[in-house]
Formats: structure tokens, sequence, C-alpha cells
């Protein structure tokens, strides 16, 4: 039997943990017999992992899969999955709030029953990780092994004493928080994504380190739940790559859900004072400091590239960016791909999957798929949300690219003021007097829904014109896409042509 | 008092006078004659603002035309300014006036020395400086006095260290403090600045290099927006500023080339777009409409309420925008009349408004920096919400001068004179329209 995975000491909290824990990693683990050799071997049982191990496996190929930890990846079990869980329940708050506003009532008052948000956070999250159960993944074929998976030379893998040789590799490890490096931080103690979802009691005060989508997320929905908030931002906005409006709007939202904002603010030092954390906070001349329960830091993210033999493969990486790879998705050793966190600069789970499809393809299929064509989305998941796709406007401009944007206010779209989901604003981007869509941004409530109908023009070439054609469910928020593409339609009827038409009508009548 | 609906007893000729007028009072009253330093607001104990200070330069001559003030005391309260600008310390003393020519956002009135542990303000330096170029342009006298004001406004814009203030970076910083160094706002996009680039670039002695420029206007977004292409910025002001010196009809830069647009049209359509965002009154503000519009800087409530089941922030001071907002219902009347130029039938439409709409609240000719009809009936405030006390320099100064731009358009032909002004715009790229004649109007 394998030890106990690692992660904070309240886990496993309950029977959706344990259940959970059963699924990603059992109890009583045999790790199979290895196969003399290895079409494909797996480093890392996260999302890149997983997608490369069942495409390569369903084609017949011999795979193996290592996870030192539970499979699933930081996604399912301390990422995505439980902060959208608890964005949901927050949402639900905040709508309570306004309730009245909605034409209910809540005479009794709101009271946020933390330890119950947490529970569903659990459950949900162990009803996810069946879908990737180990035994699954067993059944379908491929050779799980749990262990501390290191390369031992160019096409061989030690886990656990086992040795797997491989004709083609894939180093799918992931990444982890960033250790901000600030002073008295480590001896205060201070939570991250993963371990802020094993909380079981509410702190009362927090302060969140950065103002990236992470801290953006957990600062509002924390709020939310009731927690006196307090978020440190060490440049002018926040989402710092996000568009200025978009940023702006992330700003309000936050400081209308009560959280206190400091922009432009760096952390320079934590104490411990008692029971509580006592944090120092310089913005320019300016030094204050906060007395909070809980730090919960979220400034980025590191490849896990130590510790796993890339040496000994001949495979080159960077502690910062993580395993060098080509457009190809290879790395330096022509046996040893790459996918995901570990080695690309969009650290999202989507990606990871895209990757992941990429690198199968061209290990193991002698593909040639590039990762440069990509049409990346990305999503906020603040409430409203912030979702971009393609490129930005200073992008283009940089590059030389006249910009035209056609904007639509969610105010404007029907089925958003219904809703009372009304702020933000859908952007989409074209190249000046043409209809090609360079990029969007869309601030809306469900914009990371509503971002993928662009992601689909783009991806398939289509520009604002034939949008415009296709015809979108009224009402719904996402017919502000096609009230854009309307827009620029608008702007085809020139003066000459309003001046010919006027003509043709009046020989008409 | 005068219904909307009843035909106006005075002309519009009339009403802008009389707003003008009061508008330009602010400057015979909350100014030290002493030393030409005007106080941010008419409040007690309000600190002097530099930017303050260039909007009275400028509203000097204009009083002087119009027989509000003679020539010889605007000129002696010009040379007074100056003079006080020329001889106050500048050293990197965290109580000094300024350093590198650039001077603090707030000094105090009598010694004009920094308070509050403020800023190096370079776009209030700026602002300042156009007043003190517009003084130059318009005392074109060889008396003692106005050769002397002209020596000075030279010495005064040759002194500050442009280069410097970029901090090593690609663009302008937005100020510096003794304490700890630039700062670090992150300015982005358009906005008001456009004067603040112009008079950096032309600077014979420290200018900056002609790719700053060109390095701000790759951050513009030019958005269609309720039927309008515009180049966008939220609060009014942003299309304002620079305008009440600098005349932008029918001069372009590459920006506006590839457009096929120029900054005052922009600013045209930017208003409009804040008339519509207000007709629409997405978030149901009490009074928004066609007549009733104009987001921008300025004085607010500050206080949280719940209205109609709803919370709502009223925000402080701060800068408010159409239409990505913040919008919390407060709207500043100043910024609807400060558009006079680019949409005078809407501007003088919603200074009947809110005179017929908002009685009282407009005392003495002078608009306030901002009203809240929202918070009418709420949290102890009177029939009309919500007005902010007193009056703001800025507003006034900036009203008095489009005004003027509207009526005579002598501010801006002051400037088309200024060497300074044309080289600059030059240096922006900027082509064609009165640029393009040799000199003007001498």
């Amino acid at each position: 039997m394998l030890d106990r995975p690692r992660g904070p000491d309240s886990f496993p909290v309950d029977r959706s943990d344990l259940e959970h824990l059963e699924s990603a990693r059992p109890h009583g683990w045999v790790n199979p017999q290895p196969a003399p050799c290895y079409n494909l071997v797996v480093l890392g049982g996260g999302p890149a992992g997983l997608v490369a191990a069942r495409g390569a496996v369903a084609f017949g190929a011999r795979v193996a899969l290592v996870e030192d930890d539970m499979i699933g990846g930081d996604c399912l079990n301390v990422g995505c999955v439980p902060s959208k869980t608890i964005i949901r329940t927050s949402r639900l708050y905040a709508d309570m709030e306004n309730a009245r506003h909605f034409g209910a009532r809540l005479d009794g008052g709101i009271d946020v029953d933390f330890p119950l948000v947490m529970d569903r956070m659990r459950r949900i999250r162990q009803r996810i990780s069946r879908e990737d159960s180990v035994r699954r993944l067993a059944e379908e074929g491929i050779d799980v092994f749990f262990g501390k998976g290191r390369f031992a030379g160019p096409d061989t893998l030690e886990v656990e004493g086992a040795r797997l040789r491989f004709r083609k590799a894939l180093v799918a490890t992931g990444s982890r928080p960033l250790d901000p490096k600030i002073p008295g931080l480590d001896e205060a103690g201070y939570l991250t994504n993963e371990n802020a979802f094993n909380l079981t009691a509410r702190p009362s005060r927090i302060l969140v380190v950065g103002g990236g989508p992470l801290g953006c997320e957990t600062a509002q929905a924390f709020a939310r739940l009731g927690m006196k908030v307090v978020i440190a931002q060490n440049e002018p906005k926040f989402l710092p790559w996000e568009e200025r409006d978009a940023a702006q709007i992330v700003s309000d939202a936050l400081a209308h859900d009560g959280v206190e904002i400091r922009l432009n603010t760096e952390v320079v030092s934590v104490r411990m004072e008692g029971r509580e954390k006592v944090a120092d906070l310089v913005n320019g001349d300016w030094k204050s400091s906060v007395t909070v329960d809980e730090i919960i830091v979220g400034v980025g993210r590191s490849p896990n590239v130590e510790g796993i033999g890339l040496e000994a493969a001949g495979v080159e990486y960077d502690t910062v960016r993580g395993i060098k790879v080509d457009d190809f998705l290879r790395t330096t050793n022509r046996r040893v791909y790459a996918a995901g966190d570990v080695c690309l600069k969009y650290k999202f789970t989507h990606m990871a999957d895209a990757s992941a499809r990429i690198a199968v393809r061209n290990a193991l299929f002698l593909g040639r798929s590039r990762m440069s064509p990509l049409t990346v989305p990305w999503c906020t998941y603040t409430d409203p949300e912030i979702a971009h796709v393609g490129m930005y406007v200073i992008e283009a401009r940089e590059r030389g690219i006249p910009v035209r944007t056609f904007t639509i206010l969610m105010h404007d779209v029907d089925r958003a003021v219904t809703d009372g989901e009304d702020e933000g604003f859908v952007k989409i981007h074209v190249r000046e007097g043409t209809d090609r869509i360079l990029g969007a941004t869309i601030v809306a409530r469900h914009a990371g829904e509503m971002i993928n109908g662009i992601s689909l023009a783009i991806g398939s070439g289509m520009g604002l014109r034939a949008l415009a054609g296709v015809i979108h469910t009224y009402p719904t928020q996402a017919e502000a896409i096609k009230m854009a593409a309307d827009a620029y339609n608008r702007t085809r009827l020139t003066p000459l042509i309003k001046a010919i038409a006027t003509r043709w009508f009046s020989w008409m009548r | 008092m005068l219904a909307e609906n009843d035909a106006p007893t005075e002309t519009d000729e009339a009403l802008l006078d009389r707003f003008q007028r009061g508008a330009f009072d602010y400057f015979l009253r909350w100014v030290n004659p002493g030393n030409g330093l005007a106080a941010d607001t008419s409040r007690e104990n309000s600190p002097c603002s530099i930017a303050v200070v260039g909007f009275a330069l400028s509203c000097y001559p204009v009083a002087a035309e119009r027989g509000w003030m003679t020539r010889e005391a605007a000129a002696l309260r010009t040379l007074a300014t100056l003079d006080f600008f020329w001889d106050s310390p500048q050293s990197p003393e965290p109580d000094a006036t300024g350093y590198k020519g650039f001077y603090y956002h707030f000094i105090d009135m009598e010694r004009g020395r920094r308070i509050w542990q403020c800023e190096l303000s370079l776009v209030d330096t700026a602002l300042l400086l156009a007043g003190v170029l517009a003084a130059a342009a318009y005392f074109t006298g060889n008396d003692k006095k106005e050769t002397a004001i002209r020596a000075r406004a030279e010495a005064l814009y040759r002194r500050v260290d442009w280069h410097w203030a970029m901090g090593g970076e690609g663009t302008l910083r937005q100020g510096w403090k003794p304490e700890g160094g630039f700062l670090h706002y992150g300015w982005e996009g358009y906005n008001e600045a456009t004067i603040l680039y112009v008079l950096a670039l032309a600077s014979p002695d420290h200018p900056i290099p002609d790719d700053g420029y060109a390095a701000w206007t790759r951050t513009y977004q030019w958005e269609n927006i309720y039927g309008y292409d515009v180049l966008y910025g939220g609060p009014l002001f942003m299309h304002q500023y620079s305008h009440a010196w600098i005349d932008f009809a029918g001069i372009r830069d590459d920006f506006m080339r590839e457009k096929n647009c120029d900054y005052a049209e922009n600013s045209r359509r930017a208003t409009l777009i804040h008339r519509e965002y207000a007709r629409r009154n997405p978030h149901s503000f009490a009074g928004y409409g066609k007549d009733f519009w104009g987001l921008s800087a300025n004085d607010g409530p500050g206080v949280r309420l719940k209205i109609d089941g709803q919370e709502r922030l009223f925000f402080d001071y701060a800068a408010r925008g159409a239409p990505y907002g913040p919008d919390d219902g407060t709207v500043a009347p100043w910024a609807a009349l400060a558009s006079l130029p680019f949409a005078p039938r809407e501007a003088i439409s919603a200074l009947r408004h809110f005179c017929a709409r908002y009685p009282g609240c407009a005392r003495e000719d002078r608009l306030p920096s901002s009203v809240n009809p929202t918070l009418a009936g709420h949290g102890g405030f009177g029939p009309h919400g919500w007005v902010s006390p007193g009056y703001y320099g800025l507003d006034q100064g900036l009203v008095a001068m489009m005004i003027e731009n509207y009526r005579s358009g002598l501010i801006w032909n002051l400037m088309k004179r200024n060497e300074y002004i044309r080289a600059g715009l030059r240096r922006a790229g900027f082509r064609g329209g009165w640029l393009a004649e040799e000199t003007f109007g001498s």
C-alpha cells in the first residue's frame, strides 16, 4: 500500500472526501506489473495526462499513467471544480441580498452556513471525480501507477521501483501555486487554492494577495459568504492584461460586494500577533497594516519540473517558464512531449486538454499539429465574468493592424435586463475595413458561456457579416453577439448606398 | 421660475453670458490676489489646485475682453501668479512647491507649499502651463507688465524637464513623490492628457521623444457604441480638458487619419453617447433623460444605501463614466454645459432643464460639482436629492473657457498663435486644418 497522499491535514473531511479519495487514489491500490515497453508513458494524471492516456488507449496503444498524488489534478481536486462550486453558492447569497428587487421577501435575514457550503463543494467534487476514477481508467486498459515518477534515461521512467520503458512519453505534471516569498508568511501560515477549499469553519477576516483571476474570484466569493475581505494587488488594476473597461468593472463589482481594494500595494511582511495575522502593506509612501484570520495567496503558478529526472531524459526546462517545447509540443528529447501547465504560458484546463490532444497526435500518429494556430479563450469567474478570445486591441495595434470594435452593452440585451444581469458588454474586434474577427472580450454574468460562440466563429473563419445571418434564440443573453454583428452590418449602409436606395424607392412609388 | 415648456424669455446668448460670468466670478472670490493661487473648491480651508490656476490664467483674458476686469488688473493678477510659480521653491524637498519645473497637485493658498503629501502632478502641471501660455499669447503689449508676463511664461515652460518625467519608460508617468519616486497608475487608453503630450513634445530643452506619443496612442480603442464610432474615454472631462485650449477641429494625427475623424468630432460623439446613455438609463436613476446627462470626475454623496430593495453604493469624489460606468446616479451639470462647442443645442437644452427642474441648485449662476436626484427622500437628503456643497474651481474654469470658445473662439485662437502648441501638435503627427497655415491670425 502506498503512503497517504500529500495535502492539508483536514483532508479527507467527510464521507464525500473518502469516496472522492477512493475514486482518485483507491485505498490498497497495487501498481500493475509493467509491460516490457509502452507506446506511451504519461507522467501526471491531471486533465492533460488523462486526455492523453485515454486518447492513446482508445486507439489500441499500450499506455501507462503515473501519478504522484490523486487522479484529476489541480482542476478537479483543488482548482476549477471546487472554486466554481463555491462561486455558485456565493452568487446565490448575492441574489438573496437583492431578493426584494426581484420581487421576493426574505424577512428572516440571511445566515451564511459555511460548513454547508463546503459540504456541497465536497459532494460535487466527489461526483465529478467518478468519471475519472482510477478503477475506470484501469478497466479502459490504462496501467495506472501511483508514486513518484522519475526519468531514469531517455526512454525509461521509474516509479516505486518499477522501470517503465517507452517509445514515447508525455510530461503533464502541471503546476503549483507560486510562492510569493513574503517575509514571515511561511511562519504565519497561509492558504492557496490547494488548501483554501478544505476550510471547514469560516474565517471572519481574510487578506487576499494578488489581483489576478484567482485572487479576484476568491475575494468576491468569500466576501459574499460574509467574510471581511481585503485584496492587495501590486499592479494599478486587477487582471492586468485585460482591457481597462473590463478590469474597471471587476473593480467596481468587488467594491460593491464590500471588498476593501488595495491597488498598487505590496504585502511586505507578515507576522503573528496572538492568534491573528498582521500583514504590512506598502503603497508608494503609504504604509499600513491589516489584521486578519487567514491569508490567501494567488499570485501565479510555477511549473512542476523539479525532481522528475528531466535531466536524465535530456529534457531542457526552466523553473519559471517550464519545459521547453517546440510548436509541436516536442521537448529537446525527440521521444518526450509535454502538455498542459508544465510547458504552456496559458495555464488553463481547456488548454491542457487541447495541448494533450496535439501532443498525442504528434507523438503516436506521426501528426504535424501545431500549437500556434489555436484560438485560445479564457474566463475569469467573477460576477460579472470576464471572458476573452483572440487578440486584444493593443496587441493588434502593436502589430500595425487597424482595429474597429463593435460594442453592445448588456443593458441593451433584453434577456440580460429581464434576468437583472445587465452589467457588462460584448466587444468584438475586427480588422478595420473588413468583418474579420480578431478577438473579443465579454463582460457579463455568463461571459464564459457566451464567448464560445465567438471562438466558434473565429475558429471556423466566420466574419461578422456571416454571424449577423445566424439566427440566435430570443431572448438569450448570447443574442448580444448577434447584435454586435448587426451593428457591423449597419455601418455598411454608407451615405452613398442610402442615397441610391432612397432614389430607388422614390422611383418605385 | 422658468418652466421647461414655456418659451424661454432669456435668449441663449444672455443665458450663456450669465453662467459664464458666474463661473468666472469664482476666480474673483476664491483666488489669493497676492500670489494668484486659486482654491480647489469654495469650501473652507480648501488648498490651491495648480490645475485650477491654469484655468484662472486662461479666464483673465476672457474677463478683460468682456469687461469684467480691466486689462491692467488682469495683467497684474497674471504677473503675480507667474512670479509666484517662478520664485517658489523647486527642489526634491518634501515641502517644496515643485521639482524639475513641475508642481505639486495641491499647495497651500498662502505660502504655496506642498500639502497632503500629494504627488508632483504631470497632467495638472500641463493644465497650469497651458494657462501660462494662454496668458503669454494674450498679453502682447509692450508695457513692462505684459513684457514681463511673456518672459516669465517662456521661462516657466522651458524649465520643465519632461524627459525626466518618463522615468525611463516609453510614455510619461503620472506623477512623482519625493518619498516613493514615480507613480504607477497605469494610464491606458484615451484621456485628457493630449495637451500634456503636446507640451512635452515641443519643449526646446527637455522634450520627450516623438515615439512617446505614438506609444500612448497605441493603447487607444476605436469603438462603435450606440451606433457612434468613437475613441472611448468614460468620463466627459477626458473629452474636454485638452479641448479647452486646443481647437482640434480639422487637425488630425495618425490615429484620426486612420479613422477619418478628428478629436473635436470625437468629443461631439462622446457627448452624444453620454446623452443617449442617460436616455436609456440602464440603472433607472432618478432624473436621467435627454436633458439630464454628463458623467465626469466630480464630487459624490459617499454613502451606501438600499433603494427599492437594491443595495447601492454612492461614491465620494470619483471619476464616473458612460456607458461602462461607474455610475451611481450622480450627474455633473457643468460637464453637459462644457460640451457646448461640440453639441451646442444639447448643452443649452440641458442647462435650461437643470435651471428649471432643480431650482436653487445653481446659486449665483454657478453650477455645482454634481447632484444625485436618486437620493431624494433617502438618507435625509432634500427634494432634489444630494447636491454637492459649494463649487469646484476646475468646473467653473472649464465652463467659462468652453462658453468663450463657443462664443468667440478666444482661447483657441490665442493658442493657435503659440509656437509651442503648434510645434507640439506637429511633432505628435497632427496635420491639416489651421495647422497647415503658416501662422494664425497674427
